[in-house]
């Protein structure tokens, strides 16, 4: 585990990090409600080839999102090595499946440096800033659109 | 919370009552069937929504309801003739002060030219009692000012009722006129009325109090003014003067007291009738406190009623019966109605002799005796008193059943997990562990049933708001509506309640706007011109059933075949049987009204409507006759909780599909099977040819359909009519499952209703049968529209 890396100014906050393929990506601690590992999931029909499907969560259904797929990154053929970041977005909760959990990380709003002008669309959408930690590059995730976009209501 | 705001609150929901319990008597009086206890009751409701507003400093409703109740009060006591055109009037108003209500507990404000419009309506109805609208002060004075009517001679008092000079001198200048006296043939009283603080707490107004009362009969009244304290000692919050009135009167002292009944609680009262025995004697110096003597005011008239039924059970009665009625009616509960003490007067009493007189004449003085702290629910269990004797309900947070039920849920599941278990691990169905789970599983079943029944409700509480919107939308398209509801005591669990209530109002505007014919086109198709709009609800096969029915001109055929072809929803040449076509109008993007109105149009159609009760699992359809109206139905399951299904297998998903569609299962043979075009397959059933749809292709999980005659084909029906031929690998069995939302966390998806969780606690998706069978259905038309999700 890393030390605290604390030297800036700064309200400090506490993030999770973990790896998808070769990189590193975090999300705040507060969105994170467990971590478990991989139960296979029921699939949806009709839905896109990111969503896993839906578990049973003590009772709820939870829709897992393979992030690596979403992000356009790997699509994961989930085994019993992966885990399953049940995370809360807005009054939703939802599951993200993950390669590992690598690090709690602890840095100040300063820190976080603009995402570059990068082409990618994706990225655009979910990485909201990019940390150094030893030498690492850390993505910090948005979940606000992880989830396909909500077919809007014809009302 | 603020304590004044969970008052404030209780007072909300309290109107919420009495304005339905108000809407109630108008729609009788309407409908000519009110009797006078109906008016009374209206009355009162009106009168304790004003009360209330008082203590709340609600100018506005108060000002509504102070000139609705003064209408209603020239009616109840027979100086204005109930006419077809003063209930239309007051119901029209009801609308209004309910806005008003509604504005002051949400902060808003109700528009000013309705809310002008009703008063001006509601004073012209008054108009000739100039006496009562000058001493109102026209409507646009601060209401606290209120004149007091003190005159013999019918002048009024200029004075405000706090000018307590301006009332000495009134009253004395009044008291010498003995030479004014009345008709011999009318009664003397005297009544004594000594307000506490709390009856103003209560926005009371003794001024009022007194002005009914002169209503009776002739007044004279006595200003007591003994314990007024000097003006350095005087505290504003304190009541300090009382008044001693003559009255002339043939009305009995029910009725006196009767216009005591909203303070009674809230003040010392003596009626005599000069030259008799004091009626009520209530002590003032026998060192009982105030809240002592007004339990024993109001206790004393039970204590008559008491006393009456112990001399109807016999002389026998023990002589502590009475006192023991008494005790246990506190003065907290107003509600005690007449029925309940009647009941326990006889079970205290030996059975009435048959010489005895009977009790029938008692309830009058009981219902204006009973103690009026919190009037409302003393008029409505008044009012009810017959009917709903003693119904022992609790209020129970909603929080806490739907834990309850989400508990009930979990064992439900965990049971069939035991279930399962068991027997996979092959112990015998007659053993003792089998056997014990067997008595579990009813066991859990009617505990599961018991908790649903804590949650219906009557579907009441949608269908009372429905009256207002016809006539609201019958006044906006200058139609004349008679809404005919049945019933409303149909129970449902109250989370499809609350969502009921769009759709019916939905479908109700249309009928008014579209079904039905403004009165000239009623004419010439020999119709009344006033249109019947039927809602029902009922109980059919573990479903609430509601039916929407009108009499107006019923479906344009041509024209929505028209519509729909001009859309482009259906192809020119498309066959298609009357049902179908009517059924057309559930199409998303499908509104006949050619002029948008304000009402119904707004480019939303039945479509929305169709969604909505689809996604409670409920399934909407339409008859219609041209020129005899036309008759919706919805069909809505009684919870959204639990769900008959059967466990299949398609696409080596497990799937299960609802018991209610189903009609059949069968092995289809090769033979049966015949493809039209491509790949369209249909199956012969007995003598009909119904599409036969694989679920796994439907719902994406594969390209290409399984060889029929290796699987399952369970036959369903939609409500929309029309039937297919499901596809699946096979069938596991029927099972209770507990629903389980999948928009929760994530969205609705085309074709699944809702997922549930299996027994070996997996997720299983629960197959939305309507879907399937109309998205194959209308295929080649759905296609342009079909929108990819985001990705």
């Amino acid at each position: 585990m890393t030390a605290p890396v604390t030297t800036s100014t700064g309200p400090s906050r506490e993030l999770i990090a973990f790896r998808i393929g070769d990189q590193e990506f975090c999300v705040d601690i507060m969105q994170v409600r467990e971590i478990r590992g991989w139960t296979t999931a029921t699939p949806l029909p009709r839905t896109p080839a990111y969503m896993k499907g839906v578990i049973n969560l003590r009772g709820a259904v939870l829709p897992i999102v393979d992030l690596g797929a979403r992000l356009g990154l790997t699509t994961a053929e989930p085994s019993a090595r992966h885990v399953i970041m049940v995370v809360n977005q807005g009054h939703r909760t939802l599951g993200l499946l993950v390669e590992a959990v690598s690090d709690i990380i602890n840095v100040t709003e300063d820190m976080v440096q603009p995402t570059p002008d990068v082409a990618c669309d994706q990225v655009k959408t979910f990485v909201k800033g990019l940390f150094a930690i030893e030498g690492r590059m850390v993505s910090l995730i948005s979940l606000d659109r992880v989830l396909p976009e909500i077919e809007a209501e014809a009302a | 919370m603020d304590p004044f705001e969970s008052i404030k609150q209780t007072f909300f929901q309290e109107c919420d009552e009495l304005l339905t319990d108000a809407e109630q008597g108008l729609l009788a009086m309407e409908s000519g069937e009110a009797d006078d206890e109906t008016i009374n009751a209206v009355f009162r409701a009106v009168h304790s929504v004003k009360g209330g507003a008082g203590a709340f400093g609600l100018e506005d409703l108060i000002r509504f309801a102070h000139v609705f109740e003064t209408v209603m009060d020239e009616i109840r006591s027979g100086k204005m003739e109930l006419t077809d055109e003063v209930a239309k009037t007051l119901l029209r108003a009801f609308d209004v002060l309910a806005d008003h209500v509604a504005a002051a507990r949400d902060g808003g404000k109700v528009e000013e030219g309705r809310s002008q419009g009703a008063y001006g309506e509601l004073r012209g109805l008054i108009g000739g009692e100039e006496e009562d609208d000058d001493a109102m002060g026209g409507g646009d004075e601060d209401f606290g000012f209120v004149p007091l009517t003190l005159s013999i001679e019918g002048e009024d008092a200029p004075g405000g009722f706090i000018d307590l000079d301006a009332q000495n001198a009134e009253a004395g200048v009044e008291l010498p006129a003995p030479d004014q006296a009345p008709q011999d043939e009318l009664a003397s009283w005297t009544v004594e009325f000594s307000p506490k603080s709390e009856m103003y707490a209560k926005a009371n107004e003794a001024g009022l109090v007194l002005r009914e009362l002169a209503r009776l009969g002739e007044t004279r009244v006595t200003l007591i003014d003994e314990t007024l304290p000097p003006l350095d000692q005087l505290s504003a919050e304190q009541a300090y003067v009382s008044w001693r009135i003559q009255l002339f009167t043939d009305s009995d002292e029910a009725s006196i007291r009767e216009v005591f009944e909203f303070v009674e609680d809230d003040c010392n009262l003596i009626i005599t009738r000069d030259g008799a025995e004091p009626s009520v004697a209530a002590p003032t110096d026998d060192g009982l406190s105030d809240d002592d003597r007004a339990a024993a005011d109001s206790a004393n008239a039970d204590l008559d009623i008491a006393a009456l039924l112990a001399r109807v059970g016999g002389g026998d009665a023990p002589a502590e019966a009475a006192p023991e009625i008494v005790a246990e009616a506190p003065p907290e509960a107003p509600a005690e109605d007449v029925a309940a003490l009647i009941a326990r007067a006889q079970s205290v009493a030996p059975p009435p002799a048959a010489k005895a007189p009977t009790p029938a004449p008692t309830p009058p003085p009981v219902a204006a005796a009973a103690p009026a702290a919190a009037a409302a629910p003393a008029a409505a269990a008044a009012n009810a008193a017959p009917a709903a004797a003693a119904s022992v309900t609790i209020r129970v947070d909603l929080d806490r059943v739907d834990r309850l039920i989400n508990a009930v849920g979990e064992l439900v599941i965990q049971q069939a997990m035991l279930s399962q278990r068991v027997l996979e691990s092959g112990l015998a169905r007659s053993s003792n562990v089998a056997l014990g789970l067997e008595d579990l599983e009813l066991l859990t079943r009617e505990i599961q049933d018991s908790v649903m029944a804590i949650r219906a409700q009557p579907v009441k509480s949608v269908f009372q708001r429905m009256p207002r919107l016809a006539r609201e939308v019958a006044d906006m398209t200058g139609k004349r509506v008679k809404l005919v509801m049945e019933g409303e005591g149909t129970e449902v669990d109250k989370t499809v309640i609350e969502r009921l209530a769009d759709p019916i109002t939905h479908m109700l505007r249309n009928a008014i706007d579209h079904g039905l014919e403004d009165p000239e086109g009623r004419a010439e198709a020999g119709k009344p011109a006033e249109g019947v709009v039927r809602l029902r609800a009922l109980h059919r096969g573990g479903r609430i059933v509601i039916e929407l029915q009108d009499d107006g001109r019923g479906i344009n055929r041509p024209r929505v075949r028209g519509i729909a072809v001009a859309r482009g929803l259906i192809t020119e040449d498309q066959v298609l049987s009357d049902e179908e076509i009517d059924n057309l109008i559930f199409l998303p993007g499908f509104s006949t009204a050619e002029v948008i109105s304000d009402i119904s149009g707004r480019g939303v159609g039945m479509d929305v409507v169709r969604r909505s009760i689809q996604g409670l699992g409920g399934r909407i359809s339409i008859s219609s006759e041209p020129g005899k109206g036309s008759k919706f139905t919805m069909s809505l399951p009684l919870t959204l909780a639990v769900l008959d299904g059967m466990v299949v297998t398609a696409a080596e998903q497990t799937l299960v599909a609802p018991l209610s569609a189903i009609v059949e299962s069968l092995t289809p043979r090769t033979e049966d099977v015949h493809y039209i075009g491509g790949k369209d397959a249909v199956i012969r059933i007995r003598d009909t040819f119904v599409p036969l749809i694989d679920v796994g292709v439907a719902l994406g999980f594969r390209e290409t359909a399984i060889d029929p005659a290796s699987g399952v084909a369970v036959l369903v029906e939609s409500e929309g009519g029309g039937k297919a031929a499901l596809l699946v690998e096979a069938i596991q069995g029927q099972r209770q499952v507990v629903i389980k939302s999948l928009e929760a966390n994530y969205q609705q998806i085309d074709g699944v209703a809702a997922a549930t969780i299996l027994g070996d606690g997996r997720v299983a998706l629960i197959l939305d049968v309507d879907a399937l069978v109309t998205t194959q259905r209308r295929k080649p038309a759905a296609r342009p529209s079909e929108k990819r999700m985001a990705s």
